[in-house]
């Protein structure tokens, strides 16, 4: 498979296991089905005279009869993909749209145009694309089509085109004033139920986050102290010497402890803590389908409320409700299934993320087991050796 | 003969009410100051701290913690065996008696006189004696009983700074537990895995707290050796004021010596203010001379078996120091080797209660 080749190569600090590939193409469609393969790469930094940004090569390739060719490279950047995902939620309002990694967030971690931060939001954007392309819908969006295909500036003539950000805005107001007058009480139960475990999944999905986050922390400060733990041995194995070949042995072990502590905290932060925030991030973009759905059916239901009071007209009114009643059936189809595809990606992406942080910390015990059980055995040769001789008149 | 009975009957003693768990403490005090001031050249075991140190935050500083209160008995307890199995200080009747209880013990310490004995200079940290010829093997003692202090001090600190950023790691963990259980309630498919896989982040958070109470044990071990590096030490400063007796004591004698020749043969080889003036203003009668000569030679001889003595001394001294100092070195290179060798099985202990529960984890986290 091609693709996935192409992705290893492209992932310089991000080791590539299976399990972290099959992460990647986890969808409900299996891999050797798709029939469009995209990969975010090269960062490259352009500075002009008003700003600096970063732009991210795009690689497509397709065997669709609607691409005119089979293979495409462009360069974007991270406003151009804020484009795309605000003409997706236009397009399908009450379809589940993946998390864009966010702007700038001084979390006094990372630096705005770190090499940290610029590959964490690569890899985002990479499986940003990715879930775009796998979504049995999304995947034959014009705007998606474009973003891939277009050149620089044909994308930003595009862009231009299209509802004005006026019309926009009244779109936006009706939406609040609908929503202010109804929606939620003609609700399905099944969006009610919908409503109260996504409530429930934000508020733990957040804590979960803080605690990863929490977890890093002090696993990070936990290697500092060892870092100097180690070290003291040595030291004191320059003034002893029965003994100091055991304290240079401990110094290593304690070392190489060290050294496994920093691949654990590597995992984390490459696995558990990247997928933790998508769903984060995830939950808020739940909510917001779920308020937009509700706004689609406040709209119906305003209009509805309406007719009661009018006794002319009504024929008029009739055809619009008939209208609006469609479009809440078909968003609420349109979630419906979205939702049942997001909650068994969801379901597979934790299974695998926490299988992985178990794998990550059985790994590391493993790895200091190892060396403290050879250490052990070097000590208690010695003392066998020691007793030996002294057997020897 | 030692009986181990009287040693336990000692440390039941010390169960007994907080206060009279202070005096026992100044009881151990006063028969190591008794040790060390009769017995200057050995390498005098030490008592575990008086009061907590090197500690991190979960282990209270507080003297009344059960858990400290418990290992400084098992310190002290120690102690004793340390004196039981020592070949000359077993011996000693104080120790004995201090064993099986006697009442009135400390009036029978005190009658020995042991603190007259005692070298006030020695408690002087600052003072300064300039040893003239020091014994090189007790200069690179006390050398390597600093640096032993010295990095077994910094051991320790950064050793109770590792614990507490490992008890960090641990707890934290055991926030998933709550979390996975309340997540779980709302998930159909997945509960089932994400509960059972919480209990075992409860598990896994829990087991720090046994397995750092086991590594305190580790590092009482290194404190006793951290508190003989000052018994070494103490050993080499006596060594080192015999000396320095030794040397003034040959000083004077020599002074002496030639004092008593210049008064005999009238020549002045040293300038001296009396001198001077007894030329300018009329020297001593022969008689007066002759009481000086007389006195000064009485002088002469008892100091001259006073430092035959003092010589015999200082050579019984540092055969004997050096003899229990080997003795020392064996005792540390066996117990420190077999500490290192402890902290090693500690080590292990706890990473293969890591991979059992990590294990269990992730047979959750794969189910879910």
């Amino acid at each position: 498979d091609t693709s996935l080749a192409e992705v290893n190569s492209f992932s310089s600090s991000m080791p590539i296991s299976p399990s972290s590939m099959i992460n990647q193409y986890k969808f409900e469609d299996e891999p050797e089905l798709r029939d469009l393969f995209v990969t975010v790469d090269d960062p490259e930094s352009h500075i002009t005279a008003i700003e600096t940004f970063i732009t991210y090569r795009i690689v497509t390739k397709t065997s669709r009869g609607e691409f005119d060719s089979s293979e495409y490279e462009v360069r974007r950047r991270y406003q151009d993909f804020l484009w795309l995902k605000s003409k997706l939620e236009e397009a399908h309002p009450t379809l589940i749209i993946p998390p864009l990694p966010e702007k700038f967030i001084m979390k006094g971690m990372v630096e705005r145009f770190s090499d940290e931060f610029i590959e964490t939001r690569r890899k985002a954007l990479h499986k940003f694309l990715n879930r775009i392309a796998d979504h049995p819908t999304l995947t034959f969006n014009e705007d998606f089509k474009i973003f891939l295909t277009a050149q620089a500036w044909e994308l930003s003539s595009h862009k231009k085109q299209g509802p004005g950000l006026l019309s926009r805005m009244g779109q936006t107001v009706r939406a609040v004033a609908s929503s202010v007058r109804g929606g939620v009480k003609n609700r399905p139960e099944m969006f009610t139920e919908m409503n109260d475990y996504m409530e429930t999944f934000s508020q733990k999905i957040n804590i979960l986050d803080k605690i990863a986050h929490r977890i890093y922390k002090e696993e990070r400060e936990y290697f500092n102290e060892m870092k100097e733990y180690g070290p003291i041995h040595t030291l004191w194995s320059a003034s002893e010497e029965d003994i100091a070949d055991s304290l240079k042995g401990v110094a290593s072990c304690i070392d190489k402890c060290c050294k496994a502590t920093e691949k654990r905290m590597a995992g984390l932060s490459e696995n558990l803590l990247p997928i933790l925030h998508e769903y984060v991030l995830y939950s808020e973009i739940l909510m917001g389908v779920l308020k937009r759905r509700d706004q689609i059916q406040g709209e119906l239901d305003s209009k509805v409320d309406a007719l009661a009071n009018k006794k002319t007209e009504k024929d008029l009114f009739s055809e619009e409700i008939g209208k609006l009643e469609d479009k809440v059936e078909c968003a609420n189809n349109a979630l419906k299934a979205d939702w049942d595809r997001w909650k068994q990606n969801m379901q597979c992406d934790m299974r695998s993320t926490f299988t992985n942080m178990a794998e990550n910390n059985l790994r590391y015990y493993e790895e200091c087991l190892a060396t403290w059980e050879s250490f052990l055995a070097s000590q208690t040769v010695d003392l066998h050796v020691e007793e030996d001789s002294e057997d020897r008149p | 003969v030692l009986s181990f009975r009287a040693v336990e009957s000692q440390s039941e003693g010390q169960c007994a009410p907080v206060d009279s768990l202070w005096r026992r403490y100044s009881e151990f005090e006063l028969l190591r100051n008794y040790l060390s001031v009769t017995y200057p050249h050995i390498v005098v075991p030490p008592l575990p701290e008086k009061r907590a140190d090197f500690v991190w935050h979960k282990l209270s500083a507080d003297n009344m913690d059960p858990d400290f209160v418990e290992r400084r008995r098992i310190g002290l307890e120690n102690f004793l065996l340390r004196v039981a199995s020592h070949p000359v200080l077993c011996q000693d009747k104080i120790f004995y008696s201090f064993l099986m209880q006697e009442g009135g013990w400390k009036d029978m310490v005190n009658e020995t006189g042991f603190q007259l004995k005692a070298d006030s200079r020695l408690k002087a940290l600052n003072a300064t004696f300039r040893v003239k010829n020091p014994d090189k093997r007790f200069t690179e003692l006390k050398h390597y009983s600093d640096e032993l202090q010295s990095v077994i001090s910094h051991l320790l600190r950064v050793r109770a700074r590792v614990a507490d950023r490992l008890y960090g790691v641990y707890k934290v963990h055991g926030n998933y537990g709550r979390v996975f259980s309340e997540w779980s309630a709302i998930e159909k498919e997945m509960g089932d895995g994400l509960q059972s896989a919480g209990h075992h982040m409860d598990v896994y958070a829990a087991s720090i707290d046994d397995i750092l109470e086991e590594e305190e044990h580790y590092a009482d071990l290194l404190k006793e050796y951290l508190f003989y590096a000052e018994a070494l030490r103490a050993v080499c400063r006596k060594h080192e004021l015999m000396q320095y007796d030794l040397e003034m004591a040959a000083q004077d004698l020599t002074s002496k010596k030639q004092q008593c020749e210049e008064l005999a043969t009238g020549t002045v080889r040293t300038f001296s203010l009396k001198g001077m003036t007894s030329k300018l203003f009329g020297q001593e009668t022969a008689e007066q001379r002759e009481a000086k000569i007389k006195i000064l030679e009485e002088q002469i001889q008892e100091g001259e078996e006073q430092l035959k003595s003092k010589n015999l001394e200082g050579r019984d001294f540092v055969k004997s120091a050096w003899a229990d100092i080997e003795r020392f070195k064996e005792q540390k290179n066996h117990d420190l080797k077999e500490a290192l060798i402890s902290y090693a099985v500690l080590q292990i202990s706890m990473c293969k209660k890591g991979i059992q529960v990590w294990t269990n984890a992730k047979e959750c986290f794969s189910k879910m």
